[in-house]
């Protein structure tokens, strides 16, 4: 049972986020693993435990030269990591990054790939599934479980009234859901073995996707950032007993009560 | 370039279109060009009613997927019909389980862009997109360059939904693209997860819930509030990361959009993920114990408390009024 991965380096969602000259996120400070990737990475570990067979391989890409949140990822007990680490990635879309994820994932031939529904960063959240028909396979997108039985992954999957059990064919791609695992923290052993674990660094010149990739591959372009309306903060009070009477007015102001 | 063609995923849930589809359908109707739906299902055919109501002329219909889960199948068959040569300006989807998938498969098929969380569009000699960012405090715009169908994922809520009282849609059936492998996941079975009260999306009343309850068990009083005013309960990502609440009642960015009357967050700090998914509420309440807590800066009303004290005397007080 190999499983692939894919992670993503991000800025810490709780530090304040701005814009760069080229209205891309600022990704100049520290970046770490985005906690969304967390639950791929423990359920891959808890897949390949299972199994008693395989390992699980870390993917990711990024513009710079940051290793922190891979080594997160390694330090939690996934085998290796393979990363395209590249100037030229700034600015890339969903469809570049799955076309270069594709690419190393192919010399891995994984048996599953794992990904967050969404990162939190960029949150555009179709990326897992380009890469899925980049690669051929079937997908199965918000899973709350994941298991292996067979040659098949079976998966509950969150819908709007409730959940589907679906289930796929392996190899295939499975995108899951925060909660889906509770993720272990890394150890001290784990932290100090990841050091020396495999991390494979390549260039997009080494996939030969240089004209997939950066603002020309992107084929979208961002025209303007402005600022929203804002709402106006209302009136605030400390309760003293009186909040819930408080909030009965305010309902009843507007005829909800 | 004035838009000729626009291209709406219209997704079947009992018997009807989602509302998030009917939103696009008449979103696209005011743009003069022609709109075709696409759909999919057992009885699709019978959605031309409803389809040319709100402004579709043509009804692309896949047909039934046979519990094979609809993101490669329609996909596939959208993009069979522009390799027929049909060429829509634009491919309008709306940002569900099922539309993200579609998306993200023909985005990959067809080599072309994908713009999501879509929260309007303006035709400027070709379609702008607007992008929440930072918690809805800044508005990215962004548009396609290049040749080809630009494929645009819409989050629900950014249209009103109107009717206008167009004649049937002409039912064509779409040819079916080959989907191989990637057609192969299939529902074994579903689980409808009863739940009594409103929709999250469509409740006029939510009552959401956030770390500051403590504990799973406290969520029991946001279900029991929600219900007193006749809404639905919500939650934060916080919380839903933390296995107390389903994904499905997270409001946010990375769950669903609410523009509810009146929006209640019990224990919210108001991370600028919980942010954009509910600041078109009318109306904000907001009850934290932390008086420099974010989502005081757009609650009409704002108790600075414990919600152990508040939730519960409110809960009290609507039970007394009956």
């Amino acid at each position: 049972m190999n499983v692939v991965v894919c992670v993503k380096q991000i800025p810490d969602p709780a530090a304040p986020q701005s814009f760069d000259s080229s209205n891309y996120l600022d990704r100049s400070g520290k970046l770490i693993l985005d906690e969304a990737d967390t639950y791929g990475v423990e359920m891959g570990l808890q897949l390949v435990d299972k199994a008693g067979t395989g390992e699980v391989t870390v993917v990711s890409m990024g513009s710079g030269s940051e290793l922190a949140g891979v080594r997160n990822a390694l330090a939690m007990g996934a085998a290796k990591a393979i990363i395209v680490s590249d100037e030229t990635l700034r600015g890339t879309d969903a469809l570049g990054t799955a076309k270069v994820l594709a690419a190393v994932i192919r010399r891995v031939n994984p048996d599953l790939v794992l990904a967050a529904t969404e990162s939190s960063d960029g949150y555009t959240g179709t990326t897992p599934v380009q890469l899925a028909e980049l690669l051929g396979f079937p997908s199965i997108t918000f899973a709350k479980s994941v298991t292996i039985n067979g040659t098949n992954v079976e998966v509950n999957r969150q819908t709007e009234s409730g959940y589907d059990e679906v289930s796929a064919p392996l190899p295939a791609l499975v995108t899951v859901t925060a909660g889906v695992v509770e993720p272990r923290y890394a150890s001290f052993k784990g932290i100090m073995a990841a050091k020396s674990k495999p991390v494979e660094v390549l260039s997009v010149a080494d996939l030969g996707l240089a004209s997939e990739v950066g603002p020309a591959g992107a084929r979208q372009e961002i025209i303007a950032v402005e600022r929203a309306e804002s709402r106006q903060a209302g009136e605030k009070y400390v309760d003293e007993g009186d909040g819930a009477a408080k909030i009965v007015a305010f309902l009843e102001s507007i005829k909800v009560l | 370039m004035a838009l000729s063609s626009i291209w709406v995923v219209a997704e079947p849930s009992n018997g009807a279109f989602t509302s998030a589809s009917l939103e696009l359908l008449s979103h696209a109707r005011s743009y003069g060009a022609a709109v075709s739906a696409i759909t999919w299902g057992d009885n699709s055919s019978d959605l031309a009613a409803q389809a040319g109501d709100y402004g579709a002329a043509t009804l692309y219909d896949v047909g039934t997927l046979n519990g094979a889960l609809p993101g490669a199948a329609v996909a596939s068959a959208i993009a069979a019909l522009i390799a027929k040569g049909e060429t829509p300006d634009v491919i309008l989807i709306p940002s569900s389980y099922d539309g993200r998938d579609i998306a993200g498969r023909l985005s990959a098929r067809l080599d072309r862009p994908v713009l999501t969380n879509v929260t309007g569009l303006v035709d400027d000699g070709g379609l702008v997109t607007e992008h929440p960012a930072f918690g809805g405090t800044q508005i990215v715009k962004a548009r396609f360059s290049g040749e080809g169908p630009g494929i645009i994922v819409v989050r629900a809520k950014s249209f009103g939904a109107e009717s206008g009282g167009g004649a049937s849609a002409t039912v064509v059936a779409a040819p079916s693209g080959d989907t191989g492998a990637t057609g192969t996941a299939t529902i074994v079975q579903s689980h409808i997860e009863e739940r009594s009260g409103p929709k999250l999306e469509e409740a006029a009343v939510v009552v959401s819930g956030g770390r500051g309850l403590g504990e799973a068990d406290k969520y029991a009083l946001i279900e029991e509030a929600a219900k007193l005013l006749n809404g639905a309960p919500g939650a934060s990502r916080a919380i839903v990361d933390a296995g107390w609440v389903p994904y499905s009642q997270q409001v946010g960015q990375t769950g669903k959009t609410v523009k509810p009357t009146v929006y209640i967050a019990c224990g919210i700090s108001g991370a600028t993920q919980h942010m954009v998914g509910m600041k078109g509420s009318k109306n904000i309440v907001a009850i934290n114990k932390d008086a420099d807590a974010p989502i005081f800066q757009i609650a009409d009303l704002g108790i600075v408390g414990d919600v152990h004290k508040v939730l519960p005397a409110l809960i009290e007080a609507l039970k007394t009024r009956g």
